[in-house]
Order: structure tokens, then sequence, then C-alpha cells
């Protein structure tokens, strides 16, 4: 296929993933500023989030303080934020236009819908208590386009760089999002059985979905250790680190067969899987947890770009 | 008080194509035909059938309007016309290979030389090159109108690369989909052979190195052209690659296309960009849309193009004035379609007569198209027409005139009911080592009451037009 149409494939995942990602944490944020804190007032989490997003520079130049009527404009609807909700349907549904050659009709209408009905949303009044209408319509959004590849697209090469482009995405946020909060799961005695890093660790797997997939996979009393197995160990976890991992080496390895050609996207894809392969929580937190995250950052970013130049640039020969 | 042929209602009642529509029209109520109507347009929306109008501000997404009601052929009158487009696309052919050749037309007095080789889109670069199959123009347009049972004009030819195929096809489609019972009711033919012939046809004119299929490649100017809808419904319907100019690069006498497997040559590219931004090294300079070195690969033989460079020259305004000569010139035939009677303001005598009766004439530059820049003088105020007067006066060469046709008319829907709205049509005739014309065409039709201009720009539908199996 085109290098440009796998290249836009790749982007209109990783820009769904990204939507979905962030309407994830403004549903989180909302709901840790219905809860009072251990002072006078109530919880504000806006500012992590927004670092968990890469957007807290940004926000705090246009903004300053994290009000939530702001951050539900910078976060949903502003078209100057490159990450906002608004930003990434459109432009994966720009991607999609560029290579609809390459979707299913269904994706198509999926990805269509998403933006006539943005733009709708766009222009309608906004009232307060609306965000999770926003979140909700997000999520339903992104699941619809993720369904309409998952159950009409050819498993060509290009569904492998739109599952590259999820996965990595993916990845990419999960591990931020740990970051971003990795003190709260360090085993830090001064906070052990207190009300506060039980309820930051809920934080955590409600940013992701998974606060009830959580005592089904790992059971019994919330740890930090087992917060940290769940959502970095364990293979059952959807957006969990190992996860994402194995699928990018599958469509990687697939990729492989289809071309019949190995490429350094492949041998970074194995890098990153070794680094964590047959480890231990335990190991881990020895390690120290902000460093291994930081390491599986820059690598996972690596097999970004080693896709980039072994399939998307177009500059092979 | 001109009267205008309808095409389905005649002094003695329905036409027989029609017949069965008559009923059909009669049993919609309102409130159904409006929720049908509303369905097409949330259907044209969702697949995302726009065209896109940049710098004008509004909605870049703007919809075609689709008038629901068919336009009909019967096989008998499609047989006519058939035979007459195919012939034209042979000779405006012919005329190509031979202007780009000997020029014998030119030779023999037929036709004036400074029409052709003054022409601005006649390409020196290219003369002496013989294309794959000596085919120039691959997808003919024929531009045709309708004044009575019989009368079918010509209005302009289009060699380089008619657009709206696409509308053709899917017109159709949102047609069955929604009144499935006029086609059990009516037999219609298909035309959902198009891209497959579209796609043989291409494949047809491969250089003669290729072996084994050819690769094909539709060449789009990128997603902000208002076609770019219509390329990649093409390229989607062959299984063709749609490349913009970044996806290929000349390297070691072949064209490429990045892929991610490594450069793939290509042969054969259906090109929806003008001339002019083919190949930076060979035309205008600063074209970011083309191919450096692309025309060196082509004069090489080493890839086709479609439409070849320079096809252009044969749909001038002022050469089409030559087809029917360029008919019995290279075919030894009479043309069977006619010639809309046309003034030259760039002859003396011409320009006197168009000067003194622009009152009742259409007035077009030669070059433009979209319906942009010309006048209709029976449609236009005294101040209109002096205006424009001046402009002739100033630039004679830019101007041809026609007398103003009394356009057919075929039922519409509009806000009060059904009425007759005036039409044309544009049938696209495939030119390869076989001339193939799937049966139908695009049929514009001008949705303002009395308005002569079916262009989209200019507030024009778009309808399904059937031709009847016998």
């Amino acid at each position: 296929m085109l290098s440009r149409t796998a290249d836009n494939l790749y982007w209109l995942a990783r820009y769904m993933e990204r939507a979905e990602t962030v309407a994830r944490l403004l549903e989180v944020g909302e709901r840790m500023a219905l809860l009072p804190n251990s002072e006078q007032g109530y919880r504000n989490e806006w500012e992590a989030l927004l670092q968990a997003g890469g957007m807290a520079d940004a926000f705090a130049r246009k903004y300053g303080d994290p009000v939530q009527r702001n951050i539900e404009s910078h976060l949903f609807y502003d078209t100057e934020n490159p990450s906002s909700v608004a930003s990434c349907i459109g432009r994966a549904r720009e991607n999609g236009r560029i290579v609809r050659t390459a979707l299913t009709t269904q994706v198509w209408d999926a990805l269509n819908t998403a933006y006539q009905e943005l733009r709708e949303l766009q222009r309608a009044p906004r009232h307060d208590g609306s965000l999770d209408q926003l979140t909700e319509w997000t999520r339903r959004h992104t699941a619809m386009v993720r369904g309409a590849i998952d159950a009409t697209l050819l498993r060509n090469d290009g569904w492998d760089f739109l599952n590259l482009g999820y996965y990595l995405e993916r990845a990419d946020a999960t591990a931020r999002l740990l970051d971003v909060k990795y003190y709260v799961l360090l085993p830090h005695v001064d906070f052990v059985g207190s009300g506060l890093d039980n309820f930051q660790w809920r934080m955590l797997l409600r940013a992701m979905g998974l606060h009830r997939a959580f005592h089904w996979a790992e059971g019994g009393e919330i740890t930090a250790t087992k917060i940290a197995n769940f959502l970095i160990l364990n293979d059952k976890t959807p957006r969990g680190l190992i996860t994402c991992v194995d699928g990018i080496n599958r469509h990687l390895d697939r990729l492989r067969q289809a071309y019949g050609v190995s490429t350094p996207a492949q041998a970074a894809g194995r890098a990153l899987l070794a680094g964590m392969s047959g480890i231990t929580v335990t190991e881990i937190f020895d390690e120290g947890l902000h460093e291994f995250l930081t390491r599986f950052i820059r690598e996972a970013g690596d097999v970004g770009q080693q896709i980039h130049d072994s399939y998307l640039s177009g500059d092979m020969r | 008080m001109t009267t205008f042929f309808n095409e389905m209602m005649t002094g003695g009642g329905v036409r027989p194509p029609y017949a069965q529509l008559q009923d059909w029209v009669n049993q919609m109520p309102a409130d159904l035909r409006n929720l049908k109507q509303a369905e097409a347009e949330a259907l044209f929306r969702r697949i995302g059938i726009t065209f896109a109008v940049y710098g004008e501000g509004g909605d870049p997404d703007r919809l075609i309007p689709f008038d629901m009601f068919p336009r009909v052929f019967s096989a008998q009158e499609w047989f006519r016309l058939e035979r007459g487009i195919k012939q034209r696309a042979r000779a405006l052919n012919a005329f190509l290979a031979d202007v780009y050749d000997r020029g014998e037309i030119v030779r023999a007095g037929r036709i004036p030389a400074r029409l052709v080789y003054l022409n601005e889109a006649y390409e020196k670069a290219v003369a002496g090159i013989r294309p794959p199959k000596g085919v120039y123009s691959h997808i003919v347009g024929v531009d045709l109108v309708r004044t009575g049972p019989d009368e079918f004009y010509v209005l302009e030819d289009n060699c380089r690369t008619p657009s709206g195929v696409s509308y053709m096809l899917e017109n159709r489609e949102i047609m069955m989909r929604m009144f499935p019972d006029l086609f059990r009711q009516n037999r219609i033919q298909p035309v959902e052979a198009y891209p497959e012939l579209l796609r043989r046809t291409l494949a047809s004119v491969a250089p003669d190195g290729c072996a084994g299929d050819p690769v094909i490649a539709i060449l789009t100017p990128g997603h902000y052209n208002s076609a770019y809808y219509e390329h990649s419904f093409l390229a989607d319907m062959m299984g063709v690659e749609l490349v913009e100019g970044q996806d290929l690069f000349v390297e070691g006498k072949h064209v490429w296309m990045r892929t991610t497997q490594g450069p793939k040559r290509v042969d054969v590219i259906y090109r929806r960009i003008d001339d002019a931004f083919l190949d930076p090294l060979c035309f205008r300079p600063d074209s970011m849309l083309g191919v450096p070195g692309l025309m060196d690969v082509y004069r090489s033989g080493r890839v086709a193009i479609c439409s070849a460079p320079g096809a252009g020259v044969a749909d001038d305004k002022a050469v089409y004035t030559y087809v029917p000569e360029m008919v019995r010139f290279y075919l030894g035939e009479d043309p069977i379609l006619q010639n809309v009677p046309t003034w030259q303001c760039a002859k003396a005598d011409d320009l006197g007569h168009v000067l003194d009766n622009l009152a009742d004439l259409v007035v077009k530059e030669v070059h433009g198209s979209g319906g942009y820049g010309m006048l209709v003088g029976p449609k236009s105020t005294r101040e209109q027409i002096e205006t424009f007067r001046a402009k002739i006066m100033a630039d004679p060469d830019n101007y041809i005139a026609q007398p103003t046709l009394a356009l057919s008319t075929v039922p519409s829907f509009v806000e009060e009911g059904v009425a007759p709205r005036h039409v044309d049509l544009r049938p696209y005739c495939l030119v390869g080592e076989r001339i193939e014309l799937v049966p139908g065409g695009l049929t514009r039709v001008a949705l303002r009451e009395g308005s002569l201009v079916v262009n989209s720009s200019q507030g024009g539908g778009v309808k399904d037009t059937w031709v009847l199996a016998e």
C-alpha cells in the first residue's frame, strides 16, 4: 500500500484513541471535583490530569487556573488544542477522507457521522452539566469506529497499521497516566491504609475504565502492587502496557510475514517486549516505577519512530 | 414565446419511455416525497458525496441538489446517441494524433493553423510523441442538449478529465435503494460496469514494455480538490491506488510510487490534474502537485498518461466548430450528432453578426467553463449586454457566440410540486483498445425556474438517467 495511505491509517487510529483518552480524563476529573478533600473544599485533580494528557503548559498559558468550564473548553471543544476531542476527531476524519479507498463504507460512515455530530455539538449552546453527555458521546463514537474497523475491514496491511496506531497510542496514554500518579503507588509508609491513596488508586483505574474489571482480574484487597501489576504486567488488562506491547508485536509480525522482510521496527518491538517479559512488580519497584515508565515511554516512542522510518515515510529503498 | 420540448409530456400525452413514471408521480403523496428527498440527502451526505467549494465561504462540503425525478431515454433514442458519441470520440482522437504528428488536417486547409498551433492548450512539448495505442483522450465527455424529439446538439466536448461520472453511478445506487419498485416496473439498463470498463480501458493503453498486469494509479491534486470524492470513488471501485504527486518519483527511467514495501513501478497514470501541473521540469516550475521528470518517462514510452498531455487542444470552444469537419476528414462519415451553430468573434463577419444580435445570443469565453464569464442574451438586462459588448470588442478572439437553444425540459420535483426544468446530458465515452459507452450519463438540471444554466456552481442539480432495455 502507499506509504501515505499507511501513514493516514496509523494517525487515524492514534487520533481516535487519543479522543477517547481525553474523554476519560474529563470524566475522571469531573468525578473528582464532586468529592470533598481533606480541608475545606473539593478535590482538584485537573492539574494532574492535564499533565497526563501533556496539555498542562498549553492550558496554563491560555487559561491560567484550572477551572472546570475552561478545562471542558480546552479538552473537548478547543480546536487550537491539538489533543482536544474536537481536534482529534476532526483530524481522524480528515485522515480518513484522504484514504477513503482503504476504508469500508461502514468505517467511513462511523467516522463521518462522528464528525457531522461534532459540528452540531460545536454549534449548540453549552449548558452546565453537559460534560457527562460529551464524554459519553465521545466514547460511543470512538467505539463505533473501532467496531466498524473490527467488523468490516480486510485483515490486510492497512488493518495492521491501524492497530499499530491504536496500540501505540494506548500504551503511551496508560504509561503517562501512570507516571503522573506513580508516587501514589509507591509503598510509602505515611499513607499506607489511609483514605488518600486508596482513593487515588481508584482514580487511576477509573481513568482507564477499569475500576470494575480490576476486581475480576486481580481480586481481593486493593493494593499498590496489584494495581501496578494490573496496569503493567497483567495480559488480561485491555489498556495494560503488556497487552499493548503484545498487540504491537503481533501486528509487526504480521507485516513481516506479509511483506517477507524484517525491518528495524520489528527489532524495536521485540526490544520493548523483552524489557518487560518475565519481570515482577517487585523488580519494577526496585528499578523505580518512574524510571521504568520513563524507559517504557522512550522505547515505545522508538518503536513509533522505527515504524515511521520503515513503512510510513516512503523514503525506503 | 419559445416553446420547449418536454421529454415526458407532449400534446398527445405521455411519451412512451415515461409511461410508468406518470403513475409513480401521481401516486406519491407529498409527505412521502419530502421524506424520500430528505433520505436521499442524508445518504449523499453520509456517503460523503459532496463537492467542496473552498474560498467562497459557507459550508465547504456542499451537496449537489439531487432531483429524484429520473430522466428517461428509449433504447432507440440511445442507439443513435451512442453511435454519434462514439463517432465523435474517434474523430477527436484522430485529430489529436494528427496535430501532434504531421498535421494533415491543417495542411489540407480544413482548419486554420493558427487555431491549432497557437492555441494555449496545444502542448509543443509533446509534438512527435505517440502515446500508447495512439490514444490521447481516454475519457471523452460529450455534453449534449436536446431541442426536440430527434434534435440533439453537442454543446461541447471534454477531452481532458471530464468529471461527474461518480454522480452517474451514485445517483443510480441511491435511486435503486429508495425506489426498488421503479426498477421492477421499468427495465433499466445498468451503468454499474463503468469502473470495470474504465479499468480495462486504462490497462489497454499500458506501455509496450509492461509485463503482466499493468499498475494503474489515479493522480489527484489532493483532498482539497472539489472532485476529490470522485477520484477516491473511482480508485476504490477499480481497486487502484489514489496517488498525489508526492507519492510518485522518477528514477532510472521509470515512475515509481512510495509504498510500505518500498518503490513500486507505475505503468498507467489516470491524472486528474491539468497539464500545467504534471511536471514542474516541463510545465509550470512552481507546481507542487506534479512529479519532476514525469514527462521524460512519458517521452520514452515507459508510462501512459491518461488523458495524454496536450489533449485539451481538441475541446477548445473555437476548435469545437471544426469537429464535424474532423468526422468527415478522418472517418469519411457524415456526423451523426450536430454542433450548435457557432459564431467566432475572431472572424470579422461573425463578430458583426454577434454584436448586432447580442440580445438573442449566448456568448462564451473560448476557454471558460463552469458557466462563469458568459452572457445569456435573452436573460440579461440592457446594461449587462452593454458591459459584455465592451468586453467582446476589447478581445474578440476570446469569445464565441451561439443562438439561445430551446433546451428540452424534464419534470422535476420543485417546491410547488412537479414542474418542467431544463436539462443537458453528459455521457462518458471510454477510448482504449476498444471504444465503450455505458448506457447512461449525467443529467444536469437547472432547478431555478426558467434558468438555462445547469452548472452546479450556478444552482444546477443532477438526475438519475435511464436508458430502457429494448
